[in-house]
């Protein structure tokens, strides 16, 4: 701080502190402290907010296990609550997402940190981003083009021979996970893209003079090595997808429920905030428990992330 | 387990640039050859071109006999020591140093133990559950070794793995790697733009220049019989006198210059070309008396003292610096500055050498 005030000046610190403790406070701390109190209230009519039956409760988290449905797994039929099963494929294909991700980013990324010319990357690098220029609902619905029964994907296909008779793109899931992968693909692409360009060439040169093969290469050295940038994509690969509504309300079909649809229905069109609220904090809660355990089990240290 | 390797009018283009130039050297089963230049010379392309890395654009090269064209670096039988070792920081010492095993489908007792036994070779027992962060440079060095010694390869190419080192350590792993080349009777191919290195390493060295090999033969003759400036000035010091050659008689020949005509040691092939007069530091003479042949009147301008030697620096009296050095053994008396002496030499100790051999 003494040394923040030495090298700005007071009034040049007192402002910078004054704007980070107002972004942390107004725009982080207080919403959710907010939205969080508000999840364990009743919704009430207005007249009685306050009043003798507006007290704190576990009650809108228990929601999630109202109205169970049948279904079957394997020809064993079980009953689950409808909310609970939405969340569980959510999560689901929330890691689809992320492992379609890595594995379409982790040779782009090998390919862009060690054979590409240094010289094209700046090229490349450009490829990459002109599609985020455009807004994210624009890249959904033109996804939901390209996707579409009578499609370009479909007539492309069809042309090629590829298949025989055009499919439906977007049934179940499938559009979701299509949509998602494509808008967080980059998010895992450039930790990834990190970690391996900081991998010295020689290590890979020294395996393959050793007589490695090259698959050998990328299972001893160079994933090992790019673990924590491999860790730090899932987790935002994962999290993003899972907390993503527009893309499910866009890409989804009539089959399709992401959680975060059913929690926008309990704000828009149930406006029942405070059971929203709750579920809000229960995808967090449950995602964030996820998320570290899948660290625990591959030995990633959040402190190796944030590098 | 130790193969000869050759190559044969070996070029290597690097878009216009050629980075090596018509290379043939061959070298023998078991031997130390050093490959000794300064940097850009091409001697880590001739290393990468041995080891696989890169393909010569031209010509061959053959180890054991065999063409290595085509042949991928996993696929040849030589071990690279890189510059910076490459050790693998995220695996412990032991599983270093058998990667090699392990990519071969070695199973891990045999690879263990064989761990062991290199560790016991390079001097390192107990270091093998250990970390490579754990390791002084010195360590990494015996580690690298040894990882590369576990393939068995026929072939060692080491690409500059001393010049991390400080000094002591340097001189230190000089002995070691010659030991252990010894012990293990592997070829070795050495890299280095350290001469003291090299000569004090190897069989024979090999200098090069801006691509090409000048040339090749055992430490002594490069020092004592270098075939060109380039080599003379490279491994070491030299007083140069500009001038102009008479007739060849036995070897030797006049040399007319601005001290009048000095006599040196000639090649015959050396007939023709623009030459310079050159004479080591710790050949020139110093005496207060007029020598008898290849005297020059000096004065005295600074006297350096550099522990084992003495280093006098004169000048002529057009200014012209010549160096002398003295040993510091207490036989000579160390000149004052401003004494006017005669600075000479043996006509058998000094060469008229040609220029450095580089494409024209």
């Amino acid at each position: 701080m003494s040394d923040l005030i030495r090298r700005y000046g007071v009034t040049i610190t007192a402002l910078m502190c004054l704007l980070v403790a107002f972004w942390l406070v107004m725009l982080v701390i207080v919403p959710n402290i907010t939205l969080f109190e508000q999840s364990f209230r009743p919704y009430l009519p207005v007249v009685d907010v306050g009043g003798p039956k507006d007290v704190y409760s576990l009650g809108n988290y228990a929601k999630v296990f109202d109205g169970s449905i049948e279904r079957s797994f394997f020809g064993i039929p079980y009953m689950i609550p409808v909310h609970v099963m939405t969340f569980g494929l959510t999560i689901w294909y929330s890691i689809v997402v992320t492992v379609a991700c890595f594995a379409l980013a982790y040779p782009l990324a090998f390919f862009m940190a060690k054979i590409a010319n240094p010289k094209s990357l700046p090229t490349l690098l450009l490829l990459l981003f002109i599609p985020l220029w455009v807004s994210e609902v624009l890249r959904a619905f033109a996804w939901w083009i390209i996707l579409a029964f009578k499609g370009p994907l479909n007539a492309l296909l069809l042309a090629i021979g590829a298949i025989e008779a055009p499919v439906r793109w977007i049934v179940d899931y499938d559009g979701v996970v299509i949509g998602l992968t494509y808008t967080y693909v980059l998010f895992m692409l450039f930790p990834i893209y990190n970690a391996i360009a900081s991998l010295d060439t020689n290590q890979i040169e020294a395996a393959d003079d050793l007589g490695a093969p090259w698959w050998k290469i990328h299972l001893r050295i160079v994933l090992p090595h790019a673990k924590p940038g491999i860790a730090s994509g899932c987790v935002m690969v994962f999290m993003l997808s899972a907390g993503s509504l527009l893309v499910p309300s866009i890409l989804g079909s009539t089959t399709s429920q992401w959680f975060t649809q059913t929690i926008d229905q309990w704000f828009k069109d149930a406006l029942d905030w405070n059971t929203a609220s709750a579920y809000a904090f229960i995808l967090l809660l449950l995602c964030t428990i996820f998320v570290s355990i899948a660290l625990k089990v591959f030995k990633v240290k959040l402190s190796d992330i944030a590098k | 387990m130790s193969a000869k390797i050759d190559l044969e009018n070996v070029s290597c283009d690097f878009g216009s640039f050629r980075a090596v130039d018509n290379a043939n050297v061959s070298i023998e089963p078991g031997e130390f050859f050093s490959f000794l230049g300064p940097s850009g010379c091409g001697k880590t392309t001739i290393l990468r071109m041995i080891s696989g890395f890169i393909e010569p654009t031209e010509g061959a090269i053959k180890i054991g006999g065999k063409d290595m064209r085509g042949q991928r670096p996993n696929q040849r039988p030589t071990a690279l020591i890189f510059q910076n070792l490459a050790l693998f920081p995220l695996m412990p010492i032991w599983e270093n140093i058998s990667f090699g095993l392990e990519v071969r489908g070695v199973d891990k007792a045999t690879r263990r133990k064989k761990a062991e036994e290199l560790l016991e070779l390079v001097d390192l027992k107990g270091a093998a559950d250990k970390m490579v962060s754990q390791l002084s440079g010195g360590q990494k060095q015996r580690v690298a070794i040894a990882r590369a010694l576990a393939v068995e390869p026929s072939v060692m190419l080491l690409d500059e793995p001393l010049s991390a080192l400080d000094l002591k350590l340097r001189q230190h792993m000089r002995a070691e790697l010659r030991a252990i080349q010894k012990r293990t009777g592997v070829t070795f191919i050495y890299i280095t733009h350290d001469q003291g290195e090299a000569l004090a390493m190897s069989d024979r060295v090999g200098v090069m220049s801006q691509g090409r090999i000048q040339q090749i033969a055992n430490p002594r003759d490069i020092y004592n019989a270098p075939i060109n400036g380039f080599v003379a000035g490279f491994v070491g010091e030299n007083n140069i006198f500009e001038g102009k050659s008479g007739a060849i008689a036995a070897g030797m020949a006049g040399f007319d210059t601005a001290y009048g005509t000095l006599r040196a040691r000639i090649n015959d092939d050396a007939k023709g070309k623009a030459l310079r007069l050159y004479v080591r530091p710790e050949h020139t003479l110093l005496s207060a008396a007029k020598a008898e042949e290849n005297s020059i009147p000096v004065t005295v301008s600074e006297v350096s003292f550099e522990g084992a030697f003495i280093s006098v620096l004169c000048h002529s009296d057009d200014g012209k610096l010549i160096v002398a050095e003295l040993r510091n053994d207490g036989s000579a008396t160390v000149p004052d500055i401003g004494t006017k002496l005669h600075a000479s030499f043996a006509a058998a100790r000094a060469a008229l050498l040609p220029d450095a051999n580089v494409r024209g």
